[in-house]
């Protein structure tokens, strides 16, 4: 199947997602459920991740500007702003889209093979909408959470790393980070987020929905899911990036 | 009542429907019959809407399946019950759960009175202490049990069952049979069943119709099938060595 017909055919779902909820209490209870799944399930990756990348980004520019020029407290700045403009955003959700759209991607399509997407169908649901329009949801409302807890635990994390190994003082690191601070970078970093969880939820549930043959398939789907979903944060991390910041 | 015309469906070169036309009544049991491979679950998942067909007609009473959007035929289902060869039980929903499914997203009824329906027709299903237990903890039969109280909970007016039997004992069978046919009656619905079973061919099937490598090859009653000089359904019927005996002796 060439591009253009993936395109055309994961607009149509998308379609025949937003659609009214043929009972608002279950989507609810699904929505709460993914919450869970999707949010709450994450916070140890994120967590760990954004430690480990604030204090590595630390120590790593303190060892790069050892310039007599170049004033300490920008160690604070640099990953104040990395840690905001692209690790939180950009890395967490790369992050996610291995972990929650290889899952989405195999949940979905181990349904369809499985024929209980069809049993959905004959109920009289609307199968896409009630399997997808709960993740995206609670995806598009809850990874900006994550982020946000990304950037506060990134930026400590250096803080902390960086005092410990001594490359920083806490005076020096504290007024880095408050320097020159430009909030609509986190605006910006949100908007890329909000776009990023919609991705790296819509693209895995179309892979998965459209699964066809056996548990080969499914594997399949969900390699496919992460593939095309990195790949399309990766774009749209530039366009967004051009659009907001050039 | 269900009628279909000359329905024919191919995937890719393979002709797998050639040019099915029948009428499926109220009130009776129809079953379909077939070897394995003949056509028969693409057969009613055409029915039903989910495979396309590539030409042919589909009357839901005087109502035409081809030509309803995406939203009518959302609403005729809420009217359909089925139950898959494979169950196609939701896995991460208990027993109950799943059959109060269709009642949460479609009835109006209180909880108490949805869980009620549900043990109703777990009960009918003959499956009592099972409730709190997930598909992957149930058996074969077990799980084609809780399939069939889901497609029954919303009272259908159309019900659908591929194989309600295949996996069972002799007595569930049995259970099972007499189950289709009570409701069919008792509810007067359009109920189509597929089957390998002889003993449910002989025992419910109120007209039956036989496929053979994707057309219509006869159709008939419980007390034809047994009259028939049709070969290959006297190959079908009289498969076994016990079944032609029978015969002899009749
Ligand atoms: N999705 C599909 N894609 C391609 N071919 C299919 C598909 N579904 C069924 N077929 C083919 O259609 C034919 C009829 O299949 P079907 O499942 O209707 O058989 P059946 O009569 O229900 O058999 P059984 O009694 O074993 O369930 C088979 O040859 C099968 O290979
Ligand atoms: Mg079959």
């Amino acid at each position: 199947m060439g591009i253009l017909s993936h395109v055309g055919r994961f607009v149509l779902l998308m379609s025949r997602v937003f659609r009214r909820p043929e009972k608002f209490k279950v989507y609810a209870q699904q929505f709460w459920k993914e919450v869970d799944a999707i949010g709450l399930n994450s916070l140890g990756i994120v967590a760990i991740v954004s430690i480990f990348m604030g204090a590595v980004t630390t120590i790593q520019t303190a060892y790069n500007m050892e310039s007599p020029w170049i004033p300490l407290y920008a160690v604070g700045l640099a990953v104040r702003d990395s840690m905001i403009l692209e690790f939180s955003p950009t890395i967490i959700c790369i992050i996610l889209a291995g972990k929650v759209g290889s899952n989405i991607a195999s949940e979905i399509g181990t349904m369809r093979v499985y024929e209980q997407i069809d049993a959905l169908e004959i109920m009289g649901v609307n199968s896409s909408a009630f399997l997808i329009l709960p993740k995206i949801l609670a995806a598009v409302l809850i990874i900006p959470f994550l982020v946000i807890i990304s950037m506060f635990l990134g930026i400590g994390g250096g803080w902390i790393f960086g005092v410990m190994s001594g490359v920083v003082t806490t005076y020096k690191f504290v007024y880095g980070i408050t320097y020159w601070f430009i909030p609509f970078y986190v605006t910006y970093a949100l908007i890329k987020t909000v776009v990023f969880a919609f991705l790296l939820t819509s693209i895995p549930a179309y892979f998965g929905y459209y699964t066809q043959g056996g548990a080969v398939e499914v594997g399949a789907s969900g390699t496919k899911a992460v593939v095309y979903s990195t790949i399309l944060i990766l774009l749209c991390n530039l366009i967004i990036t051009q659009m907001l910041l050039a | 009542m269900i009628r279909i015309a000359d329905i024919n469906k191919s995937f890719g070169e393979k002709h797998v429907l050639k040019g099915i036309t029948a009428t499926f009544e109220a009130g009776k049991t129809n079953l379909i019959i077939g070897q394995s491979g003949s056509g028969k679950t693409v057969l009613t998942k055409c029915i039903v809407g989910l495979h396309s067909v590539d030409s042919g007609q589909i009357h839901y009473g005087d109502k035409d399946f081809i030509v309803m959007d995406f939203k009518e035929k959302k609403q005729l289902r809420q009217e359909i019950g089925m139950l898959f060869q494979g169950g196609a039980l939701f896995d991460s929903l208990t027993v109950e759960e799943n059959v109060l499914f269709p009642l949460s997203m479609f009835s109006d009824q209180s909880m108490s009175e949805k869980r009620d329906r549900a043990n109703f027709c777990l009960n009918r299903v003959k499956l009592d202490n099972a409730n709190k237990l997930f598909p992957a903890e149930i058996s074969g039969g077990m799980k084609k049990r809780v399939a069939i109280a889901r497609a029954m909970a919303m009272n259908p007016k159309y019900l659908f069952c591929d194989e309600p039997n295949s996996g069972l004992d002799p007595q569930t069978s049995i259970v099972i049979d007499n189950l289709i046919k009570e409701i069919t009656d008792e509810y007067n619905m359009t109920t189509v069943v597929i089957t390998h079973d002889m003993n449910s061919v002989m025992e419910i099937g109120d007209n039956i119709i036989f496929i053979y490598k994707g057309e219509k090859w006869w159709e008939g009653s419980n007390e034809d099938i047994l009259k028939t000089e049709n070969k290959e359904i006297n190959d079908f019927v009289y498969a076994s060595k016990y079944m032609r005996r029978l015969k002899a002796a009749k």
